[in-house]
């Protein structure tokens, strides 16, 4: 007797977002992921590597290695990414950190358009993480770069105002950033729609951890998330954004050079970032900012295998 | 997803009447955008007891037409007349919905074959023409004729929405736990599971608080499976039930403005 395959029946689909100046296309799934007998998943999930605008105070060495030569340059930094391989490029505009070096907006929005027009992948630019800060510099950064369809963030509940206005009037996307709670990131996103945005060009950001560090909170997030929007809560069928380089990198298990009782470093700290990747591509991530282009290599080939048609 | 199917397009309210009458489409318009903002899924279109089975036909096109011009909505053509149905559908822009067919096997040889021709969803009433069962058994019994009956013209169950059929609560007081636990029921026919729907305010007819006994109701109805009901949409107490209803039952992720997203499409 033939075996009857079961097949959930999905209602909706996930916004499509169109990113950079040749129209990368995100999103756009109408199963959840990789179930490619139950819907369509016309895109891949895409990758992009962090630049930092000044040299990085807090990478391991075996981070930087790849990297070398260029991290004192933004520009020359964000072409090495595109060589790499990377779908992407994420400017992170750490030098505005008013710990750091405390740049104007106007430094910074300089830097972005110079990165911007050196390459021709999309251009993911992200504030230093201090929201006042963000609320203040995203706005010029996002007039600078008018007409490059660029992914801007992060927008938060105290400051989505500035940096919304901003991305609508300039033709951005926004990434919408909420701390691990599903009902604040649904508001945040209907609360920037309510200023005129498209859900299609927002991307929400639910705050990921990485492998043992809370990594269950978000997977459950994105997964609740994405059962919501294939059954019609159209609030929260945006992309979605992983920060896994970040907060891999955070990981003592990646970034400590001397514990010999876990084998090489080089082995770890990779597969530590490249195995937090690829867990939430398994829940519904989208976008995947990481920071070693060897974890991003292993990261598609993994995209690679699980793109292929598994349709019945 | 709850579906409010909005009554408030049918010839017995007088102003709808009056627009029938004088084929004024402003009235019919004006309905459909305000059903719309306050929620309405579906527009129920009822021409009303009026003349003739073919003027039936013919002003029910019209409604359709009308209602569709003012609002990206589909239809819930509401008819017992196969001519008027037929003519709604063939006007019909998206999904229509025929509402109804009963589990008479008359009926069901008409409006099945109709739903399956225009891709229509379909409410299917648990009564025949012996009328509406007293027991929750004997409602499910019929609910099961019409999802067998439906599967034969390859509808499937989640196009199918069954009316366990709601009677007053000041006259047929015993009818309305049989009512809910028919819901239940019916959800456990098959795999996927028929959609619900219930004609709302028959529960509260000729009552006093007739809002409060709608609402009520509705919440009741809504934790024993139902997904729709041909209600007032612009009964905002009501359709704020029915979001919250939703919410507590996780139909939907919960948000601060979550009495706003429910009415949003």
């Amino acid at each position: 007797m033939a075996v009857t395959i079961a097949k959930e029946r999905w209602t909706s689909k996930v916004a499509e977002m169109t990113l950079g100046p040749k129209g990368l296309k995100v999103g756009g799934e109408s199963t959840l992921p990789f179930l490619h007998f139950e819907g369509e998943m016309p895109n891949r999930p895409v990758t992009a590597l962090e630049v930092f605008d000044m040299e990085p105070q807090d990478w391991p060495d075996i981070l930087k290695e790849p990297f070398a030569d260029v991290l004192n340059d933004p520009v020359a930094w964000a072409k090495k990414v595109v060589e790499y391989g990377a779908d992407m490029v994420a400017l992170r505009l750490m030098s505005a950190h008013p710990d750091w070096k405390d740049a104007s907006a106007d430094e910074v929005a300089k830097t972005a358009k110079a990165v911007a027009e050196a390459i021709d992948v999309p251009l993911i630019v992200l504030g230093c993480g201090v929201e006042e800060k963000d609320g203040q510099i995203l706005p010029v950064v996002a007039e600078a770069l008018e007409g490059k369809k660029c992914l801007i963030g992060c927008a938060t509940a105290d400051n989505y105002k500035s940096i919304t206005a901003a991305v609508n009037g300039y033709g951005h996307s926004v990434i919408a950033s909420s701390p691990l709670d599903i009902n604040l990131c649904k508001q945040l996103n209907i609360l920037i729609t309510e200023m005129g945005l498209p859900l299609d060009r927002i991307a929400f950001d639910p705050l990921v951890g990485a492998l043992g560090y809370g990594i269950e909170y978000a997977y459950s997030i994105m997964e609740r998330a994405r059962m919501g929007a294939l059954t019609g809560d159209k609030m929260l069928a945006t992309p979605i954004v992983c920060f896994v380089g970040m907060e891999a990198w955070k990981a003592k298990e990646a970034k400590d050079p001397d514990v010999p009782e876990w084998g090489p470093q080089a082995d770890r700290a990779i597969l530590w970032e490249t195995t937090t990747a690829t867990t939430f591509a398994i829940a519904g991530g989208t976008i995947f900012i990481l920071r070693h282009p060897e974890s991003m290599k292993r990261f598609n080939a993994f995209i690679d295998e699980a793109m292929k048609p598994n349709a019945y | 997803m709850f579906e409010i199917i909005g009554e408030r397009i049918n010839g017995l309210f007088l102003d709808i009447r009056e627009a029938i009458a004088n084929k004024d489409p402003k009235p019919i318009r004006d309905w459909a955008v305000k059903q719309a903002e306050k929620g309405a899924y579906w527009l129920d279109i009822n021409t009303g007891p009026i003349a003739s089975k073919e003027e039936q036909a013919e002003i029910m096109a019209w409604l359709v037409k009308t209602a569709q011009e003012a609002v990206d909505l589909p239809c819930c053509i509401d008819t017992t007349n196969p001519l008027a149905m037929e003519a709604g559908l063939k006007v019909h822009k998206g999904k229509a919905m025929i509402n109804s067919t009963t589990a008479e096997q008359a009926k069901m040889d008409i409006f099945l074959p109709m739903a399956a021709n225009y891709g229509a969803a379909i409410v299917g009433l648990a009564m025949n023409e012996k009328g509406v069962p007293k027991s929750a058994e004997d409602r499910t019994a019929l609910a099961m004729e019409l999802v067998a009956n439906a599967d034969a013209y390859g509808i499937s169950p989640v196009d199918l929405y069954i009316d366990p059929l709601v009677l007053p609560v000041n006259v047929a007081q015993e009818h309305g736990p049989e009512c809910l636990e028919a819901l239940r029921q019916v959800k456990l026919l098959s795999n996927p599971a028929p959609k619900t729907t219930v004609g709302l305010s028959n529960i509260s007819q000729k009552a006093p608080n007739r809002p409060l006994i709608n609402r009520t109701f509705l919440a009741m109805a809504m934790v024993c499976g139902l997904d729709s009901a041909v209600m007032d949409a612009c009964d905002d107490d009501l359709v704020d039930t029915a979001a919250t209803a939703s919410i507590i039952l996780n139909q939907s992720i919960y948000c601060d403005s979550y009495l706003k997203t429910f009415r949003q499409k």
